[in-house]
C-alpha cells in the first residue's frame, strides 16, 4: 500500500514552495521545472469575480450613508465574500508557487482590518497592488502599494497635511508620518540601514497629499497638490522635487536602495529556506535583487536554486498554511466553501487582520505557543470529520509522501477510527512542517 | 483519576513521556509573592494616560489631546495637583487613592529610534538588542528556590493569552493559557498526538505544556469563575485579567504572570481612539484586583509599553511615534498614591529632540527596583535578568515593604 506516487524532492517542493499536495492532483515530474515555469504563467484563476477597488469604495460610501450597526455594514460582507474566495483560490489554485508569493507579498505590505475602512478595501489592495507584480519589478509594487487606498488608509497618509500647504494653512492641521515611517522601516529600508528622525519627517513631508478620492470621479488615488508640503525635500542625503514626482522619485529610490535589497533578500529567504536566513542564501538573494534591479521573478527563481530552500521541514506552517494545506489535502468541494475565516480567527491568524504593520511573524518561535498548538490539535480533529468513507493511509501518501514518518504510519494503523487516524496525520510534526 | 495537586500539574516541566503517560515532577512554591506584567504594545501616549495639567507648557503644544481640568464634566482625576489620570480610568483612580497604584513618568528604556517592532524587543529582551529570551524568564529563573535541592521556580510563570510574549519566553519553562473556541477530543487522542510529537523539539514541548496548562485552568476556573464572560468577551482583557487573577490566586497556582493590551498607537483621533484600550486597561486593573483576593497584598503589577508619543499633536489629531511615557505600578505591596517623577519639562528647550518628552527614568530602573526585593533577587542576578552595558540603579521605595 505505502508506495508513494512521488519522490522526496518533489514532496519538498509542493509544500515548501506551494501549498501543500492536492489529494486529486497528479504531482510533477521535474520539480524544479514546474516551480520555475509558473513564474511566466498568468496567476491560476480566482474564485468568484477578482475584487476591485470600485466595489470596495462604494461599500465605503454606503456604509457611511446608512451607518448600518457593526458586523452588518457592507463593507464586512465584501470582506468576508472576497476573504472567503482568497483562502479558496490559494486552496484550489494550481500555480501554488506564484500564490505563495503572492500571500508572501501581501503579509510583507500589510494592510489590517484592525483599521475598520481596511475591511472593504483588502481583497482590492491583494488583487491590484500585490498580485500583479509578484513577479515584476519591485518598484513597481511599492508603487502600486504606496497608492492604493488600502494603503493609504490603513497607514493614515491620506490624512496627513503639509503644515506650509495651502490647506495646512488654512485648516492648522498637519504631517501624520506613520506611512513614511513604515515604508522605511517595513516596506523597504529596514532599520539597519541608518536612517534618522530626520528622514522620516522628510519622505512624510514629501509623500503629503498621496490621498484618496471615494466620492468623485476618478475614484480611488488621488495626489492633491493642495495639502502638499510645498518645496524640495532632502532625504537620505539626496534632494526630491517638490510635487507628486517627488514622491514617485523618493519610492524608486527606496525601492532600488542597496539596504532594500538586503532586507528584502532576508525576508524572503527566511521564507523559503529558515527561521534564521543561512548568510551565503541572503547575499545570493541579495546579488540578484541588485543585478536586475529588483526583479522579483529573478528573486523567486534564485529561491528555487538555493540549496538552502530544498532542506525539508525547515519551516513551521503558520495556521494559514496549515489551513490551506489540510484542505488541500482533503480536497475539499468549492462550494460551499468551508468557514475558512473563522477558522482561521480560531488558530490565531485571523485574515487579513495582523495586529500590526510588520504583519504576520514568519517564524516558528511566535506560532508555536503552547495554546496555539492545542488550538491546531483541536481544529484537526474538527476539520478530520470531513474524512467520510475515504482511507487516510492514501491522504497521507498524497499530502506527505515520503516524509511520513514511519512512527505516524503507525499510529494512524492503530487508531481507533478514520477521523482519528486523519488528526494524528494532521497533528504530526512532518504535517505541521512545510 | 489524578492525585497530582493543581501545582503539580502546573509545575510539568521536567515531564517525560513514556507511551503517551505523562510524568509530572512536584515543588513547593518558592515564594508567596506575585509579580505580573502587563505589556501595551503600540506605543502609549503617557501625557495622556497621566496628563501633566500643571505644566504650562502642555496646552499649547496639543491643544486638542488635553482632557478638562479636574473637577469639570468628564475632567481629568487628580493625582495630587500637577497631575491628572486620564477620565476613563476611574477604577485606576480608586486604587490610587488607596495607595494600590504608583505613577512613573517620563520614563523610557535604553532604545530611541522609535520602531515600534524593535522598541518592542528591546523593551522585552531587556538588552539594547534582540535576544531569544526575555527579562521575566530569566528573572523566573534566577529566583531563589525555596531549598537546596528544590526545584527552581521556573515553571511557576504563565503568559494568559493566545501567545507566549518575549517578555516571558526562554529557556526556562512557562505555562500558557487562554479561552478557546473549537471543540475538544477525547483526553486519549490528545495522549497520542502528544507521544507522536513529543521527540520534536518545537511541537513536542509545547503540546505537553498546553495539556498541562488547560488543565490548570479548567480546575481553577471551574472551581473560582462562577459569572464567566461569554462571546467576544471571553477574549478581551478584562476577562484575561480576571482569569490570570484566578490562577494567580491559588496557592498552587503560577506567581508570575505576563498579559499583552494592544490598540495605543493613536496617529489620528486620538481622544476617541484613546478611551477604549484605557477602559479595557483600568477594567481589566480592577479585575485582575478582585479576582487575586487576599493575595493582591502580596502583588506587584508593572504596566509598561515600549515607548511615548510625540509631545506635539500631529497634524490629524494623533500623535507619532516618540519617546519618554508613562508606567504604572499597581498591587497591595506597592507603596502607591504617587506619582514618581523627575518632570523634564514641556517647554521647548526642554523635549527631547524638540518633538518628545524627554526621559528622564529608566524604565529597567523601575523593573529592577520591583523585582529585585519582591523576588528576592540579588544585584548580580539582575545583571543576568538585564545584562549588557552599565548597570542599572534600581529605584528605591516602589514598594510598600522592601
Amino acid at each position: 500500500m505505502y508506495s508513494p506516487a512521488m519522490d522526496l524532492r518533489t514532496a519538498h517542493a509542493l509544500i515548501r514552495f506551494g501549498m501543500g499536495p492536492t489529494g486529486a492532483g497528479t504531482p510533477p515530474a521535474d520539480p524544479s521545472a514546474w516551480l520555475l515555469s509558473q513564474l511566466q504563467q498568468p496567476d491560476s484563476p480566482s474564485v468568484g469575480p477578482e475584487p476591485n477597488l470600485a466595489e470596495g469604495l462604494a461599500a465605503l460610501r454606503e456604509d457611511r450613508e446608512n451607518k448600518p450597526p457593526p458586523g452588518q455594514s457592507r463593507s464586512r460582507a465584501l470582506y468576508q465574500a472576497q476573504g472567503l474566495a482568497a483562502v479558496g483560490r490559494a486552496v484550489s489554485t494550481t500555480t501554488p508557487f506564484r500564490e505563495r508569493l503572492v500571500w508572501f507579498w501581501t503579509n510583507h505590505f500589510t494592510v489590517s482590518l484592525r483599521h475598520g475602512r481596511c475591511a472593504a478595501l483588502a481583497g482590492s489592495f491583494v488583487a491590484d497592488a500585490i498580485r500583479p507584480h509578484v513577479t515584476g519589478r519591485f518598484q513597481d509594487m511599492v508603487l502600486a502599494v504606496m497608492r492604493h487606498p488600502a494603503m493609504l488608509v490603513y497607514l493614515d497618509n491620506a490624512q496627513s497635511v503639509g503644515p506650509d500647504s495651502e490647506g495646512g494653512m488654512r485648516s492648522h492641521r498637519g504631517l501624520n508620518e506613520n506611512l513614511a515611517r513604515e515604508c522605511m522601516e517595513l516596506h523597504t529600508l529596514s532599520p539597519a540601514s541608518g536612517y534618522t528622525q530626520a528622514d522620516v519627517t522628510a519622505f512624510a513631508r514629501i509623500l503629503t497629499g498621496w490621498s484618496i478620492e471615494v466620492n468623485n470621479e476618478p475614484q480611488g488615488f488621488i495626489f492633491r497638490p493642495r495639502i502638499h508640503e510645498p518645496g524640495e525635500q532632502t532625504l537620505m542625503g539626496r534632494t526630491f522635487p517638490d510635487g507628486e514626482a517627488g514622491g514617485i522619485e523618493a519610492l524608486t529610490f527606496l525601492a532600488n536602495h542597496p539596504a532594500t535589497h538586503r532586507f528584502l533578500a532576508t525576508r524572503l529567504v527566511c521564507h523559503f529556506a529558515a527561521d534564521t536566513p543561512p548568510p551565503g542564501a541572503v547575499r545570493h538573494i541579495e546579488g540578484i535583487l541588485r543585478d536586475t534591479k529588483g526583479d522579483l521573478g529573478a528573486a523567486a527563481a534564485g529561491l528555487v536554486s538555493l540549496n538552502d530552500t530544498w532542506t525539508p521541514g525547515a519551516k513551521l506552517r503558520t495556521p494559514l498554511d496549515l489551513v490551506v494545506a489540510s484542505f488541500r489535502a482533503l480536497d475539499v468541494p468549492a462550494d460551499p466553501p468551508p468557514p475558512y475565516l473563522g477558522i482561521l480567527s480560531g488558530l490565531g491568524q485571523p485574515l487579513w487582520t495582523a495586529p500590526a504593520p510588520n504583519g504576520w511573524s514568519d517564524i516558528a518561535a511566535d506560532w508555536s505557543g503552547p495554546e496555539a498548538m492545542m488550538r491546531r490539535i483541536d481544529w484537526a480533529y474538527a476539520v478530520s470529520g470531513r474524512i467520510g468513507e475515504r482511507d487516510p493511509m492514501t491522504i497521507a501518501d498524497a499530502s506527505l509522501g515520503p516524509l511520513t514518518r514511519p512512527e505516524t504510519h503507525d499510529a494512524m494503523a492503530r487508531a481507533g477510527s478514520r477521523r482519528e487516524a486523519l488528526t494524528l496525520l494532521f497533528t504530526s510534526p512532518e504535517f505541521q512542517r512545510r | 483519576m489524578h492525585t497530582l495537586s493543581r501545582r503539580a500539574a502546573l509545575l510539568g516541566l521536567t515531564s517525560v513521556v513514556t507511551l503517551g503517560r505523562v510524568s509530572l515532577a512536584l515543588a513547593s512554591a518558592p515564594t508567596d509573592r506575585r509579580f505580573v506584567v502587563v505589556i501595551l504594545r503600540g506605543a502609549l501616549d503617557g501625557m495622556s494616560a497621566v496628563v501633566p495639567y500643571g505644566d504650562p507648557d502642555l496646552a499649547a503644544l496639543r491643544p486638542a489631546l488635553v482632557p478638562p481640568q479636574p473637577g469639570q464634566d468628564k475632567g481629568l482625576l487628580d493625582l495630587g495637583g500637577t497631575f491628572g489620570l486620564h477620565p476613563a480610568m476611574t477604577r485606576a483612580h480608586a486604587m490610587y487613592q488607596a495607595n494600590e497604584l504608583l505613577v512613573v513618568h517620563a520614563v523610557a528604556g535604553n532604545y530611541r529610534v522609535r520602531s515600534h517592532f524593535e522598541a518592542q524587543d528591546y523593551l522585552e529582551s531587556g538588552a539594547d538588542h534582540r535576544m531569544t529570551s526575555g527579562w521575566l524568564n530569566r528573572a523566573v529563573a534566577a529566583m531563589p528556590a525555596e531549598a537546596p535541592g528544590e526545584l527552581n521556580a521556573s515553571s511557576s510563570a504563565i503568559a494568559v493569552g493566545a501567545s507566549v510574549p518575549l517578555v516571558l519566553r526562554g529557556p526556562h519553562a512557562v505555562a500558557n493559557w487562554a479561552p478557546h473556541g473549537f471543540a475538544e477530543p477525547q483526553e486519549a487522542l490528545y495522549q497520542q498526538v502528544l507521544a507522536l510529537n513529543h521527540a520534536d523539539p518545537i511541537t513536542g514541548p509545547a503540546i505537553a505544556a498546553g495539556m498541562r496548562d488547560r488543565g490548570f485552568g479548567a480546575q481553577v476556573m471551574g472551581s473560582d469563575m462562577t459569572d464567566e464572560p461569554k462571546g467576544g468577551a471571553r477574549f478581551a482583557f478584562p476577562a484575561l485579567a480576571s482569569a490570570a487573577g484566578a490562577m494567580l490566586k491559588a496557592a498552587d497556582g503560577p506567581r508570575i504572570a505576563a498579559l499583552e493590551l494592544g490598540g495605543w498607537d493613536t496617529h489620528t483621533a486620538q481622544n476617541n481612539r484613546l478611551a477604549q484600550p484605557l477602559t479595557q486597561l483600568d477594567t481589566g486593573l480592577d479585575a485582575l484586583r478582585t479576582a487575586m483576593g487576599d493575595a493582591w497584598g502580596k502583588t506587584v503589577v508593572l504596566v509598561m509599553t515600549e515607548f511615548g508619543r510625540t509631545a506635539r499633536m500631529n497634524g490629524t489629531n494623533g500623535t507619532d511615534h516618540g519617546t519618554a511615557t508613562v508606567a504604572f505600578v499597581a498591587g497591595g505591596a506597592v507603596a502607591g498614591g504617587r506619582v514618581v517623577t523627575n518632570w523634564p519639562g514641556l517647554a521647548p528647550g526642554q523635549l527631547f529632540e524638540n518633538r518628545d518628552l524627554a526621559p528622564t527614568t529608566d524604565l529597567r530602573s523601575v523593573a529592577t527596583g520591583l523585582i529585585g526585593p519582591h523576588l528576592a533577587l540579588s544585584p548580580s542576578a539582575l545583571t543576568t535578568v538585564f545584562p549588557g552595558g552599565a548597570p542599572v540603579q534600581p529605584l528605591r521605595g516602589l514598594l510598600r515593604t522592601a
